[in-house]
């Protein structure tokens, strides 16, 4: 597949949160505010991109060759572990004001399913380096996009009258399912048109 | 004791209380099947992880103990991807990369970090049963109004002729279809959540009521007279709403 494909396929036909619920708990946990949000997709965004690249070296390059590809699960959480604590480590060292923006998301991330789930997906596809590292990036852009999207129609929501028990989470993700429904629009057929 | 039992099925109800572990839940609801497989696998990991870190709790050390909760996870998870690879292939299959990502599931470090390190054997023996049926029987309650009224089946295990595929007359040739889709999932989760906040809400004016004084009694029961109550005909008008305005 080609890397426009790629893109495409990650941002809008499989956007993570929408069609296959990876990411959930952030999505509707950080979804309050407008700030707070993009602080966690850019957040996200810088993760995957590098779990996908170093799951499928450790893959390719260790798992592999060593026939022992079943341990995949437990390598990659300790990979996505130890990768967001040393991207905590180096933004804190390079970039203070970096990391006073993203700081506290990083922590939430290891156990975002979006993180592992790229990592699985890019290896159960079968991509190339670069095309998984694209992979991450499209993900987590996707990320981005839904739940930029969905802060700012909770702010909304804020000021108009609810009910009750349909307050805070509910109401969350009667809107989600509603995106979700918009979403569908970019299916397979969008991108066979798109690139011939 | 039976307390530890109980409060995982209904008063902490890992799904719709403390929505907890909601990737894996939404996204493997379309087939009752996939609910089945995936509570089994979730209630043998939780039994795995909480009977082997409620053992060790003397041994690891604090500072990493995150890490080592999430290897002990993975190892079961592992176990359980491979014997469903064996001897479940279809089933397998259907449920893909979120055999795997049963080791996020937030649940399961969730109760690890807060019980199982912490409490006796028993206790945490009993907790992860409890709080695995919770999940398998939340999960089984999106994933049977999702597929009866998204595809107009119920979907189990094939035996001997019966090919695992019960199908409801009416609706299987004219079902809801956005309920099968991944909105119908959000939508479900969201309006189910609000029914048992309602129940909730309802619960707590019944234990309030002996304390407010009579006039006001009689006022706050008018009130709640006139106002409607978003109950479960509320789903089923908004789900006939949303198939209606695609179909």
């Amino acid at each position: 597949m080609t890397y426009i494909g790629i893109i495409i396929t990650f941002v809008f036909i499989n956007n993570f949160i929408l069609t296959q619920f990876l990411g959930l708990c952030p999505f509707i946990g950080v979804s309050r505010k407008t700030d707070s949000a993009v602080g966690m997709g850019f957040a996200v965004i810088f993760v995957m991109s590098l779990a996908a690249l170093a799951t499928w070296a450790v893959y390719r390059l260790i798992l592999v060759p060593l026939n022992v590809a079943y341990l995949q699960t437990i390598s990659f959480i300790l990979i996505i572990a130890a990768l967001v604590q040393l991207v905590e480590m180096v933004i804190q060292k390079i970039s203070p004001p970096l990391y006073k923006a993203l700081g506290i998301y990083l922590p939430l991330i290891t156990t975002n399913c979006a993180v592992l789930g790229i990592a699985l997906i890019a290896v159960r596809s079968e991509y190339t380096a670069l095309e998984s590292f694209v992979a991450g990036i499209a993900a987590g852009l996707g990320f981005l996009l839904a739940i930029v999207v969905m802060s700012n129609l909770r702010e909304r929501m804020d000021r108009e009258w609810i009910p009750r028990p349909f307050r805070g989470v509910p109401i969350a993700f009667v809107t989600a399912g509603l995106m979700a429904l918009a979403f569908m629009a970019f299916d397979k057929a969008l991108l066979r048109n798109l690139l011939g | 004791m039976t307390s530890e039992f109980t409060k995982g099925i209904f008063k902490e109800n890992p799904i719709f209380i403390i929505l907890l572990g909601l990737c894996p839940t939404l996204a493997v609801s379309t087939q009752v099947v996939n609910a089945l497989g995936m509570g089994a696998g979730v209630v043998f990991v939780l039994l795995g992880s909480n009977i082997f870190i409620s053992l060790l709790k003397g041994f690891i050390p604090e500072k990493i103990r995150i890490p080592a909760f999430i290897v002990i996870i993975a190892s079961f998870v592992t176990v359980v991807d491979l014997v469903m690879q064996a001897f479940a292939p279809s089933l397998s299959k259907s449920l893909g990369v979120f055999v795997k990502l049963i080791v996020v599931n937030c649940i399961i470090l969730g109760r690890a970090e807060a019980f199982a390190s912490k409490k006796s054997l028993s206790e945490s023996l009993l907790d992860a049963l409890g709080m695995g049926i919770g999940f398998t029987l939340g999960l089984l309650l999106i994933s049977l109004i999702r597929e009866v009224f998204g595809s107009g089946t119920i979907t189990l295990f094939a035996m001997g002729s019966f090919d695992g595929v019960i199908r409801i007359p009416g609706l299987a040739s004219q079902p809801a279809r956005v309920l099968a889709l991944s909105s119908g999932a959000l939508l479900i989760m969201g309006y189910l959540k609000a029914f048992f906040n309602w129940l909730e809400f309802r619960r707590e004016e019944a234990r309030s009521w002996p304390r407010v004084r009579p006039t006001l009694r009689l006022r706050v029961a008018a009130d709640a007279q006139r106002a409607p109550a978003p109950a479960e005909g509320a789903l089923a008008d908004s789900a006939a709403e949303s198939a209606g305005s695609v179909s």
